[in-house]
């Protein structure tokens, strides 16, 4: 069981308040993910849960209990970090153990978790090295195996990719989602990387200045975002936001169309404009495109045998039924 | 990048090197050479170097006249006693100085510092009159706690610079994974800070071994350590520079040593934080 609940939570660091009251429900099995931009608040929202940091007001519920002055080690959450936070001087057995060993386990059935551990991450053969002798995905693989054989009721992941290489992240970030789809535990995530939390994500929470701007599944987010903050966040690459007479067409302040949502079309359009730079990626090409009167550079995602080039006269057409449309305060009109 | 020095540079640096530190060894050279030299030749004006009738009879008689071994084992305890004493209770203290730090740990550490600037004659009418009503003066349990106290701030210090290196994300991995405050610093913290507690081990060890104020004035015979072993040649019935001389190097011989032995640890320890 994993049914985090946070109620009127704050959070000051001296006179700064960094987390204003915040309330939020994490259900049982549910992968959850906070995201947003660094100093967003969602590392230290993470630690409150662990323990790791005192609440400074507010209730924090795990499974029910008010778990609010339980010190971390006796929440049941098992944590990994960014730094991997390893033990430098021990094995990697005795890292995956050591969780076990503070519980007072006898010895036969650390090491039946531990070997068992092991398999699933494919750490058998590295068992008796030290983490310095690892590579960055093994050593991550070693912090999840130290989480795992806890049997926690939540897993807690602070940034844990964002010290691997690109080709690295994406092959953990499917470990970490198999993971969970075996276990069925709760995990809450924290990610500054759009991409990881779209991924991931059963529920996707958007913070800004320690305010939730929004909650809710990865689609739902991408769908209807409850407001320019979150329509700027969720989306690669970035939705385009578009001012100004154009928008009061469409009988709003601003008005969003994501580059996936713009056709390039040979003659006409609703929009014309002229190509700057082209990152031709294989399958897509994004071009961002200057000099249409709507914003300073407007993205378009096309097919990757488009072939316009800098300089090039470009005409585009926006799906209608897709275009988001906000008032003056940033906030979505329905 | 590198700077390139030439050969010739080098040789000039090495030999400025030898001369300061042959400068400074000196007066532990010349120690040496007189405890093998006669009471007269001794004072042999001018003074003599290598062109002496070497003799062992001044360590002879040093020998006969004080138990040697008593005073080294004093010595051991007293500087053993003191430092061990003083980590045990360093640890936790540097431990909270440098994870969980508050706007005065700065000028905590200050403070405990400027401790060392005071003159120890200072205190030392205060002390005497405690040690008398405890009845510490001259048990070696009385001089262990001194010793430790003096030197305290310096094992505090020398901690907390090591333990500032230690990523706090490990210790809090401990924490969620279950250890209690005591287990976290057995298990993980000084693990992981063995080379940094060896070189403030080694250092206060020589500094408490060297300790000769408290020792002389708080000690008569149950407790004294070498440094009084030292003190009581160079009295009384007038000046033996030879036997005197002679004691002194039975006295460093042990320290001297281990220096030698563990002079790297030493260096590290030292310059540690300041170099990286």
């Amino acid at each position: 069981m994993g049914r985090i609940q946070l109620k009127d939570v704050t959070k000051s660091f001296g006179d700064v308040q960094v987390i204003p009251p915040l309330n939020l429900t994490i259900e049982d099995g549910e992968f959850t993910v906070f995201v947003g931009p660094s100093g967003c608040g969602k590392s230290t929202l993470l630690r409150l849960i662990a323990g790791l940091e005192d609440i400074t007001s507010g209730h924090i519920e795990i499974d029910g209990t008010d778990a609010t002055d339980v010190p971390p080690a006796k929440r049941g959450l098992a944590m990994v970090f960014q730094s991997y936070a390893l033990y430098p001087h021990m094995s990697v057995r005795k890292n995956i153990a050591f969780p076990l060993r503070m519980a007072r386990m006898d010895k036969a059935e650390i090491d039946r978790r531990v070997e068992g551990a092991a398999q699933v991450l494919n750490l058998t053969d590295y068992l008796d090295r030290r983490p310095g002798q690892l590579s960055g995905g093994q050593r991550q693989r070693v912090a999840i195996g130290r989480a795992i054989v806890r049997e926690p009721a939540a897993f807690l992941f602070d940034e844990p990719l964002s010290n691997l290489d690109a080709a690295l992240r994406v092959g953990m970030r499917l470990e970490i989602s198999e993971l969970h789809k075996r276990l069925d535990t709760t995990m809450i995530y924290v990610t500054h990387d759009q991409v990881e939390a779209m991924t991931m994500a059963d529920k996707i929470v958007v913070l800004r200045a320690g305010h939730i701007e929004q909650v809710g599944s990865p689609l739902e987010l991408y769908r209807a975002p409850r407001n320019l903050f979150v329509a700027g966040f969720i989306g690669s690459p970035k939705m385009n936001l578009i001012e100004g007479p154009e928008a009061a067409r469409h009988g709003a302040h601003t008005i969003g169309v994501r580059p996936e949502h713009i056709s390039v079309v040979p003659e006409g359009g609703v929009w014309t404009g002229r190509v700057g730079v082209a990152e031709h990626l294989g399958s897509d090409t994004f071009f961002h495109i200057h000099d249409t009167g709507l914003a300073d550079t407007i993205t378009v995602r096309a097919d990757g045998e488009v072939a316009l080039s800098h300089g090039d006269q470009i005409h585009l057409s926006p799906r209608d039924d897709v275009i988001h449309r906000f008032d003056a305060q940033g906030l979505r009109i329905a | 990048m590198a700077r390139a020095v030439t050969t010739q540079r080098k040789a000039i640096n090495t030999a400025i090197a030898w001369a300061i530190g042959l400068l400074i060894f000196f007066p532990i050279l010349w120690t040496i050479l007189t405890s093998f030299k006669t009471e007269a030749q001794a004072i042999a004006d001018p003074p003599l170097f290598l062109n002496f009738d070497w003799t062992l009879e001044n360590y002879a008689i040093v020998q006969d006249r004080s138990d040697y071994m008593r005073f080294l084992w004093n010595s051991v305890i007293l500087a053993g006693g003191s430092t061990l004493l003083g980590i045990v209770i360093a640890v936790p203290a540097a431990w909270s100085m440098a994870f969980v730090p508050s706007k005065r740990t700065k000028d905590i550490l200050l403070w405990m510092l400027s401790t060392k600037m005071l003159p120890a004659v200072g205190v030392l009418y205060p002390i005497y009159l405690l040690f008398i009503q405890l009845g510490l003066l001259d048990s070696r349990f009385g001089l262990v706690i001194v010793l430790m106290l003096i030197n305290l701030p310096i094992i505090v210090w020398m901690l907390y610079t090591y333990f500032r290196e230690i990523p706090g994300e490990i210790l809090e991995a401990a924490r969620m994974d279950g250890a209690t405050l005591r287990e976290e610093i057995l298990y993980v913290l000084t693990p992981m800070a063995i080379p940094g507690i060896a070189s403030t081990v080694l250092l206060n060890f020589i500094l408490a071994w060297n300790e000769a104020f408290w020792t002389l004035n708080l000690t008569a015979v149950d407790a004294a350590p070498l440094t009084a072993f030292i003190a009581s040649y160079s009295s009384p019935e007038g000046l033996f520079f030879a036997k005197l001389s002679a004691a002194s190097t039975m006295a460093i011989a042990p320290i001297l040593i281990l220096g030698w032995f563990s002079q790297k640890q030493l260096v590290r320890g030292l310059t540690f934080g300041a170099v990286k």
